[in-house]
């Protein structure tokens, strides 16, 4: 064929079909977005939109239905768990970046890496069968035993010591999230040009000093992106959060307690809702779940280009 | 390249090979010990494959109406109001197959204490809402007076899913304790006063087995297997009975039994009977064209037989694994509306 | 030695001391854990594992052959439609930079990179099994792809990204269409990167039970047709794990050992394509 045909078309095929796949991703995209949006319509309708955010209640026997609990049991979690994890999660980043030496590196590297990308089940199998018990007799039944002779009011604040409920739930959630924060802290850290590092050195510096005033502020919007990003996930993790937490869908009140949180809740209760509004309740929690999302991109973003116009090039 | 051709192929063969008959089913944890026996052994005898998944009797009533399993297994029958909008929805009746009776085990894992415990009706509605909260408590030690009971907190363990246990335990509770009654009711799902959520009757007997403290319900056979300690209950005619292959039996006392076969079985006032037995049901749809799951009269066929080999050969499944079988006239009865199953207005068992 | 001197080193040294700390107390638990997974698990991974179907609860000498087979099966389906909308995905993002279809691409990537992977199972019901009028390996496999494809879209965007302008300058000189240069030159040259990004998506979908729990449903007996339930070995793991039968415990961390020693495997390769 003439030889101008052959780009022409091929240049438009290829383009089309590209465009063609990638319109696929949006609409995939969006269809999550709608499917939500209307299977959340009829728990919406019945309860208000503000009404079932705010709601405590969650009985199906009774047709009523809330998201505050598991709204409330996500935060809670998610948060303390990014709390714990931030900075070990930062400290080995650090670690690996700066100050381990050239053979350790990789090696330590890929071990995180590694351990970032274990499944969540498996962390659910080890919590569940391995850290729960000693947080149970170690922890939980001794503080319990010493306030109920010591501290009687600090009883219920407590809940019962059982090892399944909030506590383990979040010490299992900050573990999974440490190696994640931790590899994407690493890449940041890691794109700090040397130069940076041997003008401070030339300067005097100390290596501590190095870290602090020039590479952690170079790559503070790599960090926080990577803290965002190990939030998020905290927020949607749902095997090892469902296998620990107890699934009781009350307010997490006590410290040792059982609790639930978004993701888990649908976990449990999706395959089994009998009615209708279930139904639907169920899919506005989910509906709930992609809001918080949503949220957390958008001020992750937002953060993240006010960090990056704060450092002057780029 | 060449992998992924192969793989692909691999693939297709798949798909094309010849299926053998294949039966989706899904719900009730309670009897999934004895329905995992009875598929195996009807796989092995006659090929037909049944592939039941055990989440819960909510759920299978759920993928029945959804249509996405050929059958559900529940332990609560459907109520009246819910018979109605299957009829209305579907324009056939819902039939409820009998499989085997079954009892709810107190459960509990009481670090120290070996005997079987002695509970009533009331006093395990007050441990479930809540009122009664250590071992120790004078309600459950003038049950008990020669068993030490420690100071121990109870830790309730509940079902997190949609249960036909629950509904058998909660109708048990609502029926023994007006309180209990009135605060919660019974259901598949009900808003649980205290306590923590396990998924299946799985789920809760993995609870209690590994929580020092812990108190649940879970069918028998999963305390049997399990080792786990279950206590006696009281029933209505005053006698403390423990729940056991002859207590189930004791309790089916069926005089009028009705043709759809939704019976209850809880609160029994036989002498030597279980106040927390139950039957357990394989739901189906009368007209089974009508289930957008079952996708050729060779599947309904296959379905109706697996039934009829249930209620008649499969029965004696039921016994080793400490579920009681169907008494004579459950099993009449269920002739009757096996009979009765159609695919495209042919009847399908003659 | 003046005393702020004095004072900065010992804060240095302090420091040190500090990182090393939080190093361990990362690594520490996370040895822990691996060291479990392995010494559980080994013991479970005999050869009626691999090749049995599961037993009924209570009787033992079960495996786990349906889960495997259905775990290659479903994550298999999902990679291949991850990797191609992800790549593509990713070609327009960077060699197309100007198309219109950028902006809303981009927020829609970015997005879905962060959402719950339950959230995907529950629109894959509402999209395949729904319409379809069963579970299905297939509903499992379309959840499992909305999952990856923003991890192989960022990957495959970011090595293009990578590939120097020369090659592209070259290859239009030398009178190349512009979708020749892609496909011939630009491409293979990311092909490494590609390829990590790949397994990474597969060593996230491969460990995923959430999205499959009404999904593909799960399926004692052993398929490799998509279209029907399929179990996969994290969703078997968890049903496991929280059962009250030893034996399916043991079994578990079998589960947990195969899945943790093909996803070191999957990031290895990873890595060592980046390399190349």
């Amino acid at each position: 064929m003439p030889d101008w045909i052959y780009r022409r078309l091929g240049d438009r095929l290829f383009a089309a079909l590209v465009v063609f796949l990638a319109l696929g991703v949006v609409a995939a995209a969006l269809l999550v977005a709608l499917v939500l949006y209307q299977g959340s319509a009829l728990a919406f309708r019945t309860f208000g939109f503000f009404g079932f955010l705010t709601s405590q209640a969650w009985d199906a026997v009774r047709g009523q239905f809330g998201a505050w609990p598991p709204l409330a049991g996500t935060l809670i979690t998610a948060s303390a768990a990014l709390l714990l994890a931030f900075f070990p999660a930062l400290a080995a980043a650090i670690y690996v970046v700066e100050y381990a030496p050239r053979w350790l590196k990789e090696p330590v590297a890929y071990l995180i890496d590694l351990l970032a990308a274990l499944p969540s089940v498996v962390y659910g199998l080890w919590g569940l069968f391995v850290l729960v018990p000693p947080v149970r007799d170690g922890l939980e039944r001794p503080l319990f035993t010493w306030a109920a002779v010591h501290a009687p009011a600090l009883v219920p604040l407590l809940g019962p010591p059982t090892g399944i409920g909030l506590l383990s739930a979040t010490l299992v959630l900050a573990l999974m999230i440490v190696p994640y924060a931790s590899s994407l802290a690493r890449d940041a850290l890691a794109l700090v040009p040397q130069s940076q590092r041997e003008a401070m050195f030339a300067l005097g510096a100390t290596r501590w000093e190095v870290v602090r005033r020039v590479v952690i502020p170079y790559a503070r919007a790599g960090i926080f992106s990577g803290v965002v990003l190990a939030l998020a996930r905290a927020l949607g993790e749902t095997m090892a959060v469902t296998m620990l937490i107890g699934n009781a869908v009350n307010l997490p009140y006590t410290v040792f307690g059982p609790a639930a949180t978004m993701a888990s809740l649908i976990a449990n209760e999706f395959t089994e809702a009998d009615t209708d509004l279930h139904l639907s309740a169920l899919i506005a929690v989910g509906f709930v779940l992609l809001l918080l999302s949503l949220l957390t991109n958008l001020v992750a973003g937002w953060m993240l280009r006010r960090l990056a116009r704060g450092e002057g090039r780029r | 390249m060449r992998k992924g051709i192969l793989l692909l192929g691999f693939l297709l063969l798949g798909l094309a090979a010849a299926r053998p008959v294949q039966l989706n089913g899904a719900g009730a944890t309670f009897p999934y010990p004895l329905y995992a026996k009875y598929f195996a052994v009807y796989h092995q005898q006659t090929g037909v494959r049944v592939n039941y998944q055990s989440i819960g009797s909510g759920g299978g009533v759920r993928q029945l109406f959804a249509q996405t399993v050929h059958f559900g297994a529940s332990d609560a029958p459907l109520s009246d109001a819910k018979v109605a909008e299957f009829r209305k929805k579907f324009g056939t009746d819902p039939v409820h197959v009998p499989t085997a009776l079954g009892a709810v085990a107190v459960i509990y894992n009481l670090p120290g204490v070996s005997a079987p415990l002695k509970f009533t009706g009331p006093v395990l509605a007050d441990i479930f809402l809540g009122k009664v909260r250590t071992w120790n408590d004078p309600a459950l030690a003038r049950l008990n007076p020669d068993v030490p009971l420690p100071p121990l907190p109870i830790t309730v363990v509940h079902r997190s899913d949609g249960s036909g246990t629950t509904y058998i335990f909660t109708e048990y509770l609502s029926k023994v304790s007006p309180a209990w009654k009135q605060r919660v009711g019974f259901g598949k799902s009900v808003s649980w006063p205290t306590g923590l959520g396990g998924k299946g009757n799985e789920g809760v007997a993995g609870l209690v087995r590994q929580t020092p403290g812990a108190l649940g319900y879970a069918e028998l056979i999963y305390a049997l297997q399990n080792k786990i300690p279950f206590g006696s209950v009281r029933n209505r005619a005053g006698k403390f009975v423990a729940p056991s292959l002859e207590s189930v039996k004791a309790a089916a006392v069926l005089n009028d039994f009705p043709a759809d076969t939704r019976v209850s079985l809880t609160d029994t006032d036989a002498p030597g009977g279980y106040p927390i037995s139950s039957m357990t049901w394989i739901l189906v749809y009368r007209e089974m064209k009508q289930n957008h799951a079952v996708k050729s009269r060779e599947e309904a066929l296959a379905l109706a037989k697996l039934l009829w080999w249930v209620v008649h050969q499969g029965q004696v499944y039921n016994e080793p694994l400490h579920y009681a079988r169907l008494p004579e006239v459950a099993v009449r009865v269920t002739e009757k509306n096996l009979r009765s199953l159609t695919y495209g207005g042919e009847p399908l068992l003659r | 030695m003046n005393r702020t001197l004095r004072r900065r080193y010992l804060r240095d040294r302090v420091m040190v001391g500090l990182v090393g700390l939080g190093t361990a107390a990362v690594l520490v638990p996370l040895f822990f854990i691996l060291y479990y997974v392995l010494v559980q698990g080994i013991g479970a991974l005999d050869l009626a594992f691999f090749t049995r179907p599961p037993a009924p609860p209570g009787e033992t000498g079960g495996g786990m052959l349906p889960a495997i087979a259905g775990s290659l099966v479903v994550d298999t389906l999902a990679l291949l439609m991850a990797a191609v909308f992800g790549v593509a995905a990713g070609v327009l993002l960077a060699e197309y930079p100007d198309h219109p279809l950028n902006p809303p691409l981009r927020l829609v990537v970015d997005v879905m990179a962060g959402l719950p992977a339950i959230l995907m199972g529950l629109v894959a019901f509402a999209l395949v099994v729904r319409p379809m009028g069963h579970f299905s390996g297939l509903s499992g496999s379309v959840a499992l792809a909305l999952l990856m494809i923003p991890i192989v879209t960022r990957a495959t965007e970011g090595v293009l990204k990578l590939v120097p302008w020369e090659l592209t300058e070259a290859g239009l000189a030398l009178g190349l269409p512009r979708w020749r240069v892609i496909v011939n030159l630009v491409l293979p040259a990311a092909r490494g990167g590609i390829l990590t990004g790949l397994m990474l998506s597969l060593a996230r979908g491969a460990g995923e039970a959430a999205p499959l729990l009404f999904t593909a449903f799960g399926n004692p007996y052993l398929t490799a047709n998509p279209l029907e339930p399929m179990d996969t070995l994290p969703l078997k793991l968890y049903v496991y794990a929280i059962s009250p039968y030893p034996d399916w415990h043991r079994q578990a961390w079998g589960a947990a050992l195969l899945l943790a020693a093909a996803i070191m495997a999957a990031s290895y390769l990873a890595r060592r394509a980046f390399r190349r």
